[in-house]
């Protein structure tokens, strides 16, 4: 077989192995479900073309030339998805350095492995572009509806935005493991990953709150200060913008620019992939993280789990990462609630739905790695203790979980208006007891590390527990501002949760 | 328990005098039978070894006395508990090991054997140094602090088999606990489970090596098809099938391939 031959056998079993992972996790794993996958695809993607319209619909007769300001929130957009996008790719790559369980296989073939993992480096940027593509389509739909075919050039920049996020992902990782080694990284591009993906987003609404008191991060980007301080209209900084407008010259220099970012970077990295995969490998295997010597503890059993519990918890570097941006998501609602600490800004009350939903996302999360992702169900099962009794323990750890991170905050908001916060703490209940028990109806057998997959188990507990999250957000806002929404809303939300009780699996236990 | 006769490695045999496991009935069925209508008996003191053919319903029966699997119909009684009647009570005498070490790769063998002894409701005082002890004799012990991520296979199964005996229970149950350790680490754990034996304790075994069952077993049932085909001492399973000086390898390809086997 000839090199060429071979590296485009390579291509082929990449992009294989790329649609068999994706289409896995579109299907729960289930070969049956395609059809039902294929329409449910079909029919989120054409219900995505309502929120597509409602976001951005009223932009597609923007015609160019701009002016600063349209330029300045276009641009901003664009460096925010390219952000959701480089986030990805970051976990993208970190995914192929520690999970990949071909690496072995590639390493002892007789192929030049600088060809091998540049093709790995071209498919990494192939699927994070095509994921991308995938959920801008709705949106260039929609302009394109409304604003003429000029608007198919934003599938041109998408295409440029991938390339160029995974190019930078690839690079950051590599660098990473360079210089904090491969125990650290894998945390810190975890959490790498979280802070860009919120960053943008957070560092807008910060400082809209900051200078204006508001949390709508375009009233920053649209004042005469910004406007002041931006570049010119001919400025590189505008291409973007103008390509995803149909500047032709534009886009081909951006496509132009993003491939050869991914060549340099495929030229500069693809040999050290190969040393990066290989020291991966190797700290999976040394497992050199060591405990302190300490006495062991008493208590009983259900404390025995919970701390086993809370220990797993505390260790578990995706839960660190999505805490975080979980809690970076909280700080400009709190930023909101020293600012109107004094007065009863009607601003304050949109602490409530965003501290509400975050209580019922995270509880979500901590709920299926304590009560599914049990790695050693056996002993559980074999332990001298009732299933309700381990149960009762891993809601226990949930709960106060979530009392421990909310707490603070709601304490915080007690002093600004009680009302609120009682509203806001029984909301927070509400919305972490649904999710938790949504978690404990459709709980599945499997091991934590698949908690990526949590969501392929079950579509229906997945958008359950969004909807019962968003529903108790909503539900605690409108109770706020007009009492007998609040009360409606509430009930819809709980019929929702009764709903889902009701189409939950029989369980033995 | 009254001493009896010695085992070709000098191992003192205990003549056992109650039951330690009875099964009657057993049966389970998934696509198909797995386990029909099983009767075993297992004497307190005993090394049992289970032996059968790939999907002759071993780990079944196994999983349904540990209480991980719930039987059709049957009864399993844990020294005269009622298995299935009072789980928790039956749970605290026994524990259970699989072929597949489940533990908890972010714990220290020292945090899963604290973890485990905690579930048991062992006190810290008793527990720590039985902790201590097991992971000195598996070999472990230099590797207590250090999390069980990156583990091989046999060190893996070598701290399941520590959870196993940390609370010391009176009955263990092991499936293939031998899989994937190398010959040294099966040496560590033979040596382990016998001590346990001579201590009085019971234990039951599936596994594969026909070389474990003949060497360290008091008695060896053959299983084929969810149904105990042959049971007895190795001479006794040798008289009852006219071969006298046969390996019980060839006695076992001889048992599972009687028709009634099939």
């Amino acid at each position: 077989m000839s090199s060429a031959t071979a590296l485009s056998w390579f291509a082929r079993h990449e992009l294989r192995l790329a649609w068999r992972e994706w289409f896995a996790m579109m299907t729960g794993g289930r070969r049956k479900r395609t059809r039902a996958a294929i329409i449910g695809l079909v029919c989120f993607a054409a219900l995505l073309h309502l929120p597509a319209w409602a976001v951005i619909g009223r932009f597609a007769d923007l015609q160019l030339p701009l002016d600063k300001s349209s330029l300045i929130v276009i641009s901003a957009t664009i460096f925010l998805a390219w952000t959701l996008m480089l986030s990805q790719a970051i976990e993208s790559v970190t995914r192929v350095f520690y999970a990949r369980a071909d690496l072995d296989l590639i390493m002892s073939s007789p192929a030049t492995l600088a060809n091998l993992f540049s093709v790995r480096i071209a498919a990494i940027a192939l699927s994070v572009t095509a994921i991308a593509v995938l959920f801008s389509t709705p949106f260039i739909d929609v302009l394109v509806i409304g604003g003429g075919a000029r608007w198919l050039a934003a599938f041109g920049v998408v295409v440029a935005m991938g390339l160029s996020a995974a190019a930078i992902a690839i690079a950051v990782t590599i660098l990473l493991f360079r210089l904090i080694g491969p125990a650290r990284t894998r945390l810190i591009a975890q959490i790498l990953a979280a802070i860009i993906g919120a960053g943008f987003v957070i560092a807008l609404q910060v400082a809209a709150i900051m200078s204006y008191g508001t949390l709508s991060r375009f009233t920053i980007l649209t004042s005469g200060s910004v406007v002041a301080y931006a570049p010119d209209a001919d400025s590189i900084w505008w291409w973007p913008a103008r390509a995803v407008m149909g500047d032709s010259k534009a886009l081909l220099l951006l496509l132009a620019l993003a491939l050869m970012l991914l060549g340099s970077v495929m030229a500069m990295f693809s040999h050290r992939f190969a040393d990066t995969a290989i020291d991966a490998a190797a700290y999976g295997a040394s497992g050199s993280r060591r405990a302190k010597e300490r006495p062991f503890r008493g208590g009983s059993r259900q404390q025995a789990l919970r701390r086993k519990e809370f220990s797993l918890l505390w260790r578990d570097p995706w839960l660190i990462s999505q805490t975080l941006m979980q809690l970076l998501y909280l700080v400009p609602p709190a930023l909101l609630l020293w600012r109107n600490f004094a007065d009863s800004s009607a601003a304050l009350t949109l602490i409530t739905p965003v501290i509400v939903m975050a209580a019922g996302q995270l509880a979500g999360g901590l709920a299926w790695l304590t009560i599914s992702g049990e790695d050693a169900p056996d002993l559980v099962a074999t332990a001298p203790l009732t299933p309700s009794g381990v149960i009762r323990a891993k809601i226990e750890v949930v709960l106060i979980a979530i009392a421990a991170i909310f707490c603070p905050l709601v304490a915080a908001l007690a002093f600004a208006s009680p009302y609120q916060a009682a509203v806001s703490a029984a909301a927070i209940i509400i919305s972490a007891a649904s999710a938790t028990a949504i978690q404990l109806w459709f709980r599945v057998q499997a091991r934590r590390s698949q908690f990526r997959r949590r969501q392929t188990s079950s579509r229906l507990a997945t958008f359950a527990e969004a909807f019962s999250s968003i529903g108790w957000a909503a539900s605690a806002a409108l109770l706020l501002a007009l009492p007998i929404a609040g009360l409606i809303c509430g009930l819809i939300t709980a019929g929702l949760v009764a709903i889902t009780w009701k189409f939950s699996p029989r369980r033995e236990q | 328990m009254v001493a009896g006769d010695a085992k070709p490695d000098g191992v003192a045999v205990m003549k056992p005098d109650s039951s330690a496991l009875e099964v009657k009935g057993l049966t389970k069925r998934f696509d198909r039978l797995a386990v029909d209508n099983l009767d075993l008996t297992i004497h307190a003191g005993e090394f049992y070894a289970l032996v059968g053919p790939n999907g002759a319903g071993k780990t079944t029966t196994l999983r349904m006395v540990a209480g991980l699997l719930r039987p059709d119909a049957g009864a399993v009684s844990i020294f005269g508990i009622d298995a299935l009647q009072s789980p928790v009570a039956a749970k605290q005498v026994m524990a259970w090991v699989s072929d597949e070490p489940m533990i908890y790769d972010k714990l220290t063998p020292l945090e899963y054997l604290e973890f485990v002894a905690g579930l048991w409701g062992i006190a810290p005082s008793v527990s720590q140094p039985v902790a201590q002890d097991l992971l000195e004799s598996l070999g472990l012990a230099p590797h207590r602090h250090e999390r069980c991520e990156g583990f091989s296979k046999g060190m893996r199964q070598k701290v399941a088999l520590a959870g196993a005996l940390v609370h010391d229970p009176r009955l263990i149950i092991l499936d293939e606990p031998l899989t994937g350790l190398d010959a040294v680490s099966a040496r560590h754990v033979k040596g382990l489970l016998g001590m346990r034996v001579r201590a009085g304790c019971t234990v039951i075994m599936t596994t594969h090596i026909l070389e474990v069952a003949e060497r360290m077993a008091d008695r060896i049932g053959v299983i084929a098809s969810g149904r105990l085909v042959a049971e007895g001492t190795l001479t006794e399973l040798r008289q009852q099938n006219g071969h006298a000086d046969t390996s019980l390898e060839d006695l076992f390809i001889a048992l599972v391939t009687l028709p009634e086997a099939a």
